[in-house]
């Protein structure tokens, strides 16, 4: 029934573990395989000999950056060191498995997990940005959870430079043809244009998914005698980075050459095997699970079996492939896509393959759990592979990576945007704010992303309570109970590379302010830490910072960090992107019926402006439209973003308000705008009082970027009690207006009248103006 | 059959007088909607019963929806392997047999249904050439199909569209005949999405028992969870009106 490269024959010379100890000096590629001497030294010293060509191969895979986080890994230790008991009474599963898993409690679990497909999406936009969601969503399955939900936030290159719609058209189609022909709703993320991703964009792909207490699967092999097989889509040639070098192997020249290194997807592959999967764990069929992503086998086998009590014998001639031609090596490095590798008790063979059966879904059994200890991986019977799985998966290299403050930060934190040459002729008339506001929200990282989103699938599977514009995306979870779940991902690259510690935690603030902004308790945190070369001192010191000052803000909030994934070398030269750690908080709606939406809609409420603002405009997307960039980000202070949580997640359950919209990008300005357009409800406000109170002028009201804040609207019988409660907190809040249903249009004293026609004009135009 | 894989139990109560009426999911490898279907029927009081694409019986439904997604992938043309589906087969000989078995065919499922010749025509890719997500305002030109009595005739109704192959066409020569024959269900109105021939979303055959169209009236039957004009809920007449022709006929 298959083509297995047995059938084809022997065309390779097989490198044999007998033979490398009998040639201890025969040459191996190792540096075009990424690894450096001292680490080729080592694998030579763990091994006791030199590695085979096969282990080499694994070696270098599981030993790259990418798989190892060998620079970051001194770092990320914080995330799990500054938890409290508090913080870990609801995390079921920790970092380090394929994605953290939260109690939702009545018995609900969720996994959520964020990660970045950065460079295969410049490569191959289309492919890199699908595959990006295929593996995050793998993750979810292998823990074994149903997938809900997807989001993804982006950063492009500029707005204007040719080169940008071909990744943006690319990578927008591809999370499109690949999320939608899954069936995930797509309820949020985020849309950047700066020049500094140009050559290097920032894809991330962040997936949740549900699934009870005792689904939970781990990845690990136990059990001596259980089955390990490998299930789902061919082998293949794709994403084989060292292709070129293992070629070598080869003894003919009649195979297909120059393999793609970027994966290509097969959602429909993706989407049976999700099914499929469900069905197996819902049959408790598999004893662990483990998808194959990046390092496909050899991160697989050596994961499952490091995890394992044991160790695993494998004969990788009974891999099913895609082309025959590939060797050893290719095999075991492959990211063909939708593949997992499960273990299973002999007695659940037969069940195991009914459900294989039944869905169409090809599998082979490569071998099965030994209790040697060893990682055994065979080729027609001769032992190509014999390692201690952990040496592969987790005892990798680990580096401090020298860092130190960049010599320019202190200069480029001095130059204020206040005062600066890009600030001359600061608007100030009515009509100049009110210019003002409309070249802000039609600006390419302020303007309506609906471009995008009205490409995403946001209805299927009937539970998305929210999604984009609003500020956080919300899903059910409990058709019964209506308990469901947040999620909202934020980073900004121009705060972070200001301030990394503090732009790190104005990304966890502002999620977190979203997710509470909904009505949900943030309860978990994920992040995707997209930087440059950790070899440069400068992008070494930012990427300390940002963990620094992201897991002592996580501390702070009481939200743990529950997995992610670290992206470096994002940089085109010696030019690193800005520092951009992404960061997703998920949160928890005892019943989704309660959100609350970022828009109003009812005539008459009052609007109140929650917290003070402060004249911070570094950093702002108003400095960014007057091509400034210096001075400090605006000021995080991370007890009056817990208590601004709370408010707004008191006032959504008691019914104490209607709307809510998060400040953040674009300040006032920004909201107000916002919260008009999304039902297409007008309204008057004053903010006499806040210029009077906050001591700063009115573009500095609008524009300012101070944390801390959001805008609510009340209905007029909540207000004493919403007031009572704001004031009892001690928290600053300012009627500042008034909803106006039939005026059709925002009015602000001291600007002139902006008709919603023309915001929503000015708002939605843009990206179809550059991407048709 | 299969068993359908929910989140959660979605427990409606059922309306007692409509529930004995049986309405089959379909499930082929690559549906995505089925589970929405599934509560959707639910939702109008039915009890949903989970068909299976390799399945050779019909378990004795009273009606089908074949619902929306990518059967098969639909790498080659959306709804071309899907109609050799055994199941396909009992219902299409279900649907032309005096017992005009009710079959409802979204998205996918209406695809499959011109694949499988039961409606007229073809969809080709949007003219916009972009999947597009939105929530679509159409007219009920025929409120007598077993699938919109429920409706008023010429009633505006607002449901999720979202497909990347939705344009609708056919010969001149049926087109004229399926407006003669008053077989255009539903009409795009204010905005024609994808490029359908006569702003045609759905259609039905002569008889009236099988309709198929573009966009998801099982997206639009829970307040909170589908578009935000109206309550949301106005697609729950599809599947209200195909209970009560059931039970109609039955009593």
């Amino acid at each position: 029934m298959t083509t297995s490269a047995e059938t084809v024959g022997k065309k390779f010379n097989i490198d044999t573990v007998e033979n490398a100890a009998k040639t201890p000096d025969t040459e191996l590629p190792w540096a075009e395989l990424g690894l450096k001497e001292n680490e080729f030294d080592e694998v030579v010293k763990v091994l006791g000999r030199r590695p085979t060509g096969a282990e080499l191969a694994m070696y270098s895979v599981m030993w790259s950056e990418h798989c190892s986080y060998k620079s970051s890994k001194n770092h990320l230790r914080q995330f799990g060191e500054k938890v409290t008991e508090e913080m870990k009474k609801d995390m079921l599963v920790g970092i380090g498995e394929n994605a953290g898993v939260t109690n939702l409690g009545d018995g609900w679990a969720v996994t959520f997990k964020i990660e970045s497909h950065n460079s295969p999406s410049f490569v191959e936009p289309y492919q890199g940005a699908a595959t990006g969601i295929g593996g995050i969503v793998r993750d979810i399955i292998s823990m074994g959870a149903r997938p809900v939900a997807v989001m993804d936030p982006l950063r492009f290159g500029a707005i204007d430079h040719p080169d940008t719609a071909r990744v943006m058209h690319g990578a927008v189609a591809g999370i499109g043809g690949y999320g939608n022909s899954l069936g995930l709703p797509n309820i949020g993320g985020e849309m950047v244009f700066d020049s500094v991703y140009q050559g290097n964009p920032l894809v991330n792909a962040l997936a949740v998914g549900v699934m009870r207490h005792e689904d939970i699967r781990l990845a690990n092999a136990s059990g001596k005698g259980n089955k390990v097989v490998l299930f789902g889509a061919r082998t293949g040639g794709d994403g084989i980075g060292g292709a070129s070098v293992l070629a070598s192997e080869s003894f003919d020249d009649t195979k297909p050459s120059k393999r793609p290194a970027v994966q290509v997807g097969d959602p429909f592959a993706e989407k049976v095997l999700i099914e499929c999967c469900l069905e197996l764990f819902k049959g408790s069929l598999v004893e662990g699970i483990q998808d194959l992503g990046a390092a496909g086998i050899s991160c697989a086998t050596s994961e499952l079996a490091s995890n394992g009590d044991g160790g695993m014998q494998v004969e990788l001639t009974s891999v099913l492939l895609r082309d025959p031609t590939l060797t050893p090596g290719e095999i075991l490095m492959s990211e063909s896509q939708e593949r997992m590798m499960a273990v299973v008790t002999p007695e659940n063979i037969a069940a195991f393959e009914a459900v294989m059966d039944k869905w169409a879904v090809e599998y082979s059994w490569l071998g099965e759990v030994t209790d040697t200890g060893r990682l055994i991986i065979t080729w027609e019977g001769e032992v190509i592979v014999d390692v201690d799985p952990r040496t592969v998966a987790h005892d990798g290299p680990v580096y401090d990576r020298p860092f130190a403050r960049p010599s320019w930060q202190d200069s480029v934190q001095a130059d204020t945007f206040t005062g600066s040459v890009q600030d001359a002729g600061r608007p100030s008339s009515s009509g100049e704010l009110a210019a003002a506001i409309t070249e802000l929200i039609a600006s390419p990282n302020m303007c309506s992303k609906a471009w995008i989103t009205k490409q995403y699938d946001r209805y299927v599977g009937g539970n998305t309570a929210m999604a984009f514009p609003d500020d956080a995306g919300v899903v059910r979870v409990d058709e019964e109970t209506g308990l469901g779940v947040a999620l909202a991902t934020d980073a900004n690259g121009r705060y972070t590379y200001l301030d990394p510690y503090h732009g790190a935690q104005l990304a966890l603030a502002e999620a977190y302010r979203n997710v509470a902004t909904s009505g949900a308790v943030p309860m978990a945190v994920s992040d995707c830490l997209n930087f440059g070369s950790p070899e440069d001192p400068d992008v070494m010191w930012q990427l300390a910072e940002a963990i620094r000052g992201l897991s002592d803000a996580c501390m702070e909030l009481g939200v743990p960090v529950t997995g992610g994934n670290v992206s470096l070398y994002n940089q085109t030269g010696t030019v690193p992107i800005h520092p951009s750690p992404v960061v997703a908080v998920l949160g928890k709606l005892d019943d989704v019926a309660r959100r609350t939406p970022s828009g109003w809609k009812e005539d008459g409420q009052a609007i109140y402006l929650l917290g003070t603002t402060a004249a911070e405009l570094d950093g702002s997307e108003w400095s960014n439209l007057r091509g400034h960039l210096g001075g400090l980000p605006p000021k995080v202070d991370l007890s009056i973003e817990r208590q601004l949580g709370e408010i707004l997640i008191n006032a959504s359950r008691d019914g104490m308000i209607d709307a809510a919209h998060d400040l953040s990008e674009g300040g006032l300005a920004a909201a107000l705008v916002e919260s008009s357009l999304r039902y297409g409800v007008g309204a008057r406000i004053a903010l006499e009082e806040l210029v009077e109170r906050d001591g700063v002028d009115l573009f500095t009201a609008l524009f300012s970027e101070s944390q801390g804040r959001a805008i609510v609207s009340v209905p007029r019988s909540e207000e004493v009690r919403f007031k009572d409660m704001c004031t009892a907190r001690g928290f600053a809040h300012l009627r500042i207006g008034v909803v106006d249903a039939a005026g059709g249009k925002l009015e602000i004293n001291g600007v002139d009248e902006l008709s919603l026609d023309a915001l929503n004009e000015a708002h939605e135009a843009t990206l179809p103006k550059y991407f048709g | 059959m299969t068993e359908l894989p929910l989140i959660g139990g979605a427990p409606v109560a059922v309306e007692p007088q409509l529930s004995g009426a049986k309405i089959g999911v379909v499930t082929f490898p690559g549906t995505l909607d089925d589970r929405d279907a599934a509560r959707a029927v639910r939702m109008a009081g039915g009890t949903a019963v989970a068909l299976w694409h390799a399945d050779t019986h019909l378990a004795d439904v009273d009606a089908v929806v074949i619902p929306g997604g990518f059967s098969y992938g639909d790498y080659l043309r959306a709804g071309a392997i899907s109609r050799f589906a055994p199941l396909m087969s009992r219902i299409i000989d279900a649907a032309n047999s005096d017992a005009k078995l009710p079959v409802l065919g979204i998205c996918n499922g209406f695809q499959i249904l011109t694949e499988s010749h039961l409606l007229p025509g073809s969809m080709i890719k949007n003219d916009h050439l972009k999947f597009l997500c939105r929530d679509q305002v159409l007219r009920v030109e025929n409120n007598t199909t077993f699938w919109t009595s429920d409706y008023e005739a010429g009633q505006e109704i607002t449901v999720p569209l979202k497909n990347q192959d939705g344009q609708y066409i056919a010969d001149e020569k049926t087109l004229d005949a399926l407006e003669a024959e008053d077989r255009v269900v539903f009409r795009y109105v204010g905005w024609n999405p994808n490029g359908s021939r006569r702003d045609i979303a759905g259609i039905s055959n002569a008889a009236g028992n099988v309709v198929g169209l573009m966009p998801h009236p099982e997206h639009a039957v829970e307040p909170g969870f589908g578009p935000e004009s109206n309550a949301g809920t106005d697609g729950l007449g599809f599947f209200t009106s195909v209970l009560n022709k059931i039970v109609g006929g039955t009593q």
